[in-house]
C-alpha cells in the first residue's frame, strides 16, 4: 500500500468518523447520569436540518453550529422531561424521540428552503478542511488527521477533556455516582435529577453537532435520511467504548474507516453490488457487538452504569 | 403543599382512557404549534387530513389499507414488548417476508409447473411468516445465548433487509420488460389476494383480525401468555418460578417476526403484486406507536392501527391538498406517543396533594429511628 493511498483513507476515516465520536461522546455523558437515550439518531438528523437551514439562511457556519446544538437541547429536554420528572420508560421514550426527531427533519426539510420550498439539493457555507501549520509535515498524520475541519479538531479535544473530566474532577465523581448508585449520591448531597437533566442534555447538543457536522462538513448539504443509522451505531459503539471516551475515539476510527474501505472499493470500480458494500457499517456493527458482548460475559466485566434505565424516586423503595 | 406520587397496586384503566384522550388532544395542538410556526394553518390542515382519511368511503377504504400492515406489525411488536424484549426489527421483518412471498409467487410455478394454482398463496403465506420469523430469531439467539442489545440487532437487521431487497429488485430481479422502473415482474394472478369490489381493501384485513384473536386468546388464556407477562413485569420473579427466557424469547420472536413478514406477504400479494420500491415505508416504526398506543393488548393494537392508519392516509392528503409535507403525520406520531408516555404518570401513580403538609408539624412523627437505607 502506498503512502498516498494510506493518507487518504486515512483522511476518510476521520472525516466520517467525527459525527459518530460526537454522538458517542455525547451518549456516554448521558448515559453515565443513569439516563438512557435511544433518540440519537432523531437528535442527530434535527441537527443536521436544523444546522443547514441556519447555515443557509444566515450564510454563516456557526450559526448553524449554534441552531443545531440548541434544537439538540430541546430534543434531549423533551426525553429528560419524560424520563426523570414523568418516569417514563427510557427506551419507549428514546424510540418515541428518534421517530419524531425523523418526522421533523423530513418536514423541516421540505418547509425550511428559500421561501417555503425544500432544502434539498441547496448549496450553503460549509466547514473546510484546513492543515496546522508546523504538523502538516508529519507524515502520514500531516496530510490527514491534521487536515480536517474545526469541528473534527474540536473532538480531538473533547475526548481527553471529557476522560479528564470524568475521572479526576468533582462534577465528574458526583456524574459517575448518580449513574451508579442515586440513592447514595442523594445520600451525599447531589442533587440527582438536576444532574441527569444537564447530561442528558448537554449529550443531545453533542449528538446534534455530530448531526451537524455530517450538513455542514461531511457531506455539505440536506438530504433526506442523511444520518442513516449513525445514531444507532453509536448506540453500540458507546458499548463498545464500555462507557469511555478514549476507547470511544477508537470505535469512531474502526466505523469511519469502514466507511473509508466501502468508498475505496467503489472508487476502485469493484463488481460487488453496491447494496452490499452500504451494507458492512450495519453488518460489522452486530459483528462487533456480540463480539464485545462475549469477551464482556467471559471477563466478567461490566461496563454500564448499574443505574442504567432506571428512574430515581427518593420515595419509592426498589 | 407538598406533591406526592403514590404507585398504584394495578394501572387505572379509567385514567389509562382519560390520557389517552387528552395526549391526542396536547399531541394536536403541539403539532399545530408547529405547523403554525412554519407557516400552514393547523385548523385547515387537520381537517384537511380527517377528510383525507375517514371523508369518504373511498378515503376510509385507503385508511383500512394502511391499517392491514400496521396492525399486523403492531401485534408482533406487542408481544415482544410484553416481555421487554425490544424488537424494533419489525420493517426488516416485513421486507423479508415480502420477499419470500415474492421469490415464491415469481418462481415456484415456474420451476414445479404442475405445482396446483390454489397451493400458491398458502406457500407465499408460509413462507413469508417464516422468513419474517427467522429475521426475528437471529438478534433472538443472540440476545438469549450471548445476552446481545437486541435493540441495536434488530434495528441494523431492518437496514441489510432493506438493502437486500433493493439489490434483488435494482438487480437480479428486475422486470426486463419493466423500463427501467425498480421492481420486479407482476406475480400471476393465482398469487393476488382478493380484494373487496371497488376498493384496494383485501383479505389481508381478515387476516389481521384473525391475528389479533388469536395473540389475544394466546395471551389471556395460556401458560405461555402468562410466562410473557412475568417476564415483562418481573424477570427476577420469572426466574424464581422456573421460566425459562431463552425458550419464551425464542418463542416470542418467532411469532413476532412471523407476524410483520405476514404484513410484507399482504403488501406484496394485496397491494403492488410485485416486489417494489415502496414496499418499506416505515410501518415497522409506526407500527411501535400502535403497539404502546394501543396498551400492548392485541384489540387496542387493532383499533389503534386503523386510526394510525387514518393518520398516514391523512398525511398524504395534505401533501395534495394542502402542499404540506407528508412528514407532518411522522410529527404527530411521535408527540402522541410522548404524551402518553407522560400520561402513563398518571395511569400508574395516584397524585396526592397535601395541602396542609407544612402547617401539621405534630402529625410528624418525633424523630425516627434511623432507616436501614441502602447496603
Amino acid at each position: 500500500m502506498t503512502i498516498a493511498l494510506l493518507t487518504s483513507i486515512l483522511w476518510v476515516t476521520i472525516r466520517a468518523g467525527t459525527s459518530l465520536l460526537y454522538a458517542t461522546l455525547g451518549e456516554i455523558l448521558t448515559e453515565r447520569s443513569g439516563i438512557l437515550n435511544l433518540g440519537i439518531e432523531g437528535i442527530m438528523i434535527t441537527g443536521a436540518v436544523t444546522g443547514f437551514a441556519a447555515a443557509y439562511h444566515t450564510k454563516q457556519v456557526w450559526v448553524g453550529v449554534g441552531a443545531a446544538v440548541l434544537a439538540g437541547g430541546v430534543l434531549a429536554l423533551i426525553h429528560a422531561f419524560l424520563t426523570i420528572s414523568l418516569r417514563a420508560d427510557q427506551v419507549v421514550s428514546g424510540l418515541a424521540l428518534t421517530i419524531f426527531g425523523s418526522g421533523l427533519a423530513n418536514y423541516l426539510g421540505q418547509r425550511l428552503g428559500p421561501k417555503g420550498a425544500p432544502l434539498v439539493g441547496m448549496t450553503g457555507p460549509k466547514f473546510l478542511p484546513m492543515s496546522i501549520p508546523g504538523l502538516e509535515e508529519i507524515p502520514v498524520l500531516g496530510a490527514s488527521a491534521f487536515n480536517q475541519d474545526v469541528l473534527t479538531y474540536a473532538s480531538y479535544v473533547l475526548v481527553p477533556l471529557i476522560a479528564y473530566f470524568l475521572s479526576r474532577t468533582r462534577p465528574g465523581l458526583h456524574l459517575r455516582a448518580v449513574g451508579e448508585n442515586p440513592r447514595t449520591a442523594d445520600a451525599m448531597g447531589v442533587n440527582v435529577a438536576g444532574t441527569r437533566y444537564f447530561y442528558t442534555i448537554l449529550g443531545g447538543m453533542l449528538i446534534a453537532l455530530g448531526g451537524a457536522h455530517l450538513s455542514l462538513a461531511y457531506t455539505p448539504g440536506w438530504t433526506e435520511g442523511l444520518t442513516a443509522g449513525r445514531g444507532w451505531i453509536a448506540v453500540a459503539l458507546v458499548i463498545f467504548a464500555t462507557w469511555n471516551p478514549g476507547r470511544a475515539l477508537i470505535g469512531a476510527i474502526l466505523f469511519g474507516g469502514i466507511n473509508a474501505v466501502q468508498f475505496r472499493m467503489q472508487a476502485a470500480g469493484t463488481t460487488i453490488p453496491a447494496p452490499f458494500l452500504n451494507m458492512l457499517p450495519y453488518a460489522f456493527t452486530i459483528v462487533v457487538l456480540v463480539l464485545i458482548t462475549w469477551w464482556e460475559s467471559i471477563s466478567k466485566r461490566v461496563g454500564a452504569p448499574a443505574a442504567l434505565g432506571t428512574p430515581y424516586a427518593r420515595e419509592e423503595k426498589r | 403543599m407538598r406533591i406526592r406520587l403514590e404507585r398504584r397496586l394495578k394501572p387505572s384503566k379509567t385514567a389509562g382512557l382519560v390520557v389517552a384522550l387528552v395526549s391526542l388532544v396536547l399531541a394536536l395542538a403541539f403539532g399545530g404549534a408547529i405547523l403554525l410556526a412554519t407557516g400552514a394553518n393547523p385548523l385547515l390542515t387537520y381537517k384537511a387530513m380527517a377528510i383525507g382519511a375517514f371523508g369518504s368511503k373511498y378515503a376510509f377504504s385507503e385508511t383500512l389499507v394502511k391499517a392491514i400492515p400496521l396492525i399486523l406489525c403492531g401485534l408482533g411488536v406487542a408481544v415482544a414488548f410484553k416481555m421487554k424484549f425490544w424488537n424494533i426489527g419489525a420493517e426488516g421483518q416485513l421486507a423479508m417476508g415480502g420477499f419470500a412471498a415474492s421469490g415464491i409467487a415469481l418462481f415456484l410455478p415456474k420451476m414445479l409447473p404442475g405445482f396446483p394454482k390454489w397451493g400458491l398463496l398458502p406457500s407465499m403465506i408460509l413462507a413469508g411468516f417464516l422468513l419474517g420469523a427467522l429475521w426475528g430469531m437471529i438478534p433472538a439467539i443472540l440476545r438469549a445465548v450471548v445476552g446481545v442489545n437486541e435493540v441495536i440487532t434488530t434495528l441494523m437487521m431492518n437496514y441489510i433487509a432493506v438493502l437486500w431487497i433493493e439489490y434483488l429488485f435494482y438487480g437480479p430481479w428486475r422486470d426486463p420488460k419493466g423500463y427501467g422502473f425498480p421492481g420486479t415482474a407482476q406475480f400471476p394472478e393465482a398469487a393476488w389476494l382478493s380484494r373487496y369490489p371497488g376498493t384496494r381493501v383485501h383479505l389481508g384485513l381478515v387476516f389481521a383480525v384473525v391475528a389479533a384473536l388469536i395473540l389475544w386468546l394466546i395471551l389471556s388464556r395460556t401458560k405461555f401468555g402468562y410466562e410473557i407477562r412475568v417476564i415483562g413485569e418481573n424477570p427476577k420473579a420469572a426466574r424464581y418460578a422456573g421460566i425459562s427466557l431463552v425458550r419464551n424469547i425464542l418463542l416470542v420472536m418467532l411469532i413476532s417476526g412471523g407476524l410483520a413478514g405476514l404484513a410484507g406477504v399482504c403488501e406484496v400479494a394485496g397491494i403492488s403484486h410485485r416486489l417494489q420500491k415502496g414496499l418499506t415505508v416505515g410501518y415497522g416504526f409506526t407500527a411501535i406507536i400502535v403497539a404502546w398506543l394501543g396498551q400492548l393488548n392485541p384489540w387496542g393494537v387493532t383499533l389503534v392501527g386503523v386510526l394510525l392508519a387514518g393518520l398516514l392516509v391523512g398525511g398524504d392528503q395534505i401533501q395534495i391538498t394542502m402542499r404540506l409535507p407528508a412528514a407532518a403525520a411522522l410529527i404527530l406520531q411521535g408527540a402522541i406517543l410522548f404524551f402518553m408516555l407522560g400520561g402513563a404518570l398518571f395511569t400508574q401513580h395516584r397524585v396526592r396533594v397535601d395541602w396542609n403538609f407544612r402547617r401539621k408539624p405534630k402529625e410528624v412523627p418525633p424523630a425516627e429511628a434511623p432507616q436501614g437505607g441502602e447496603p
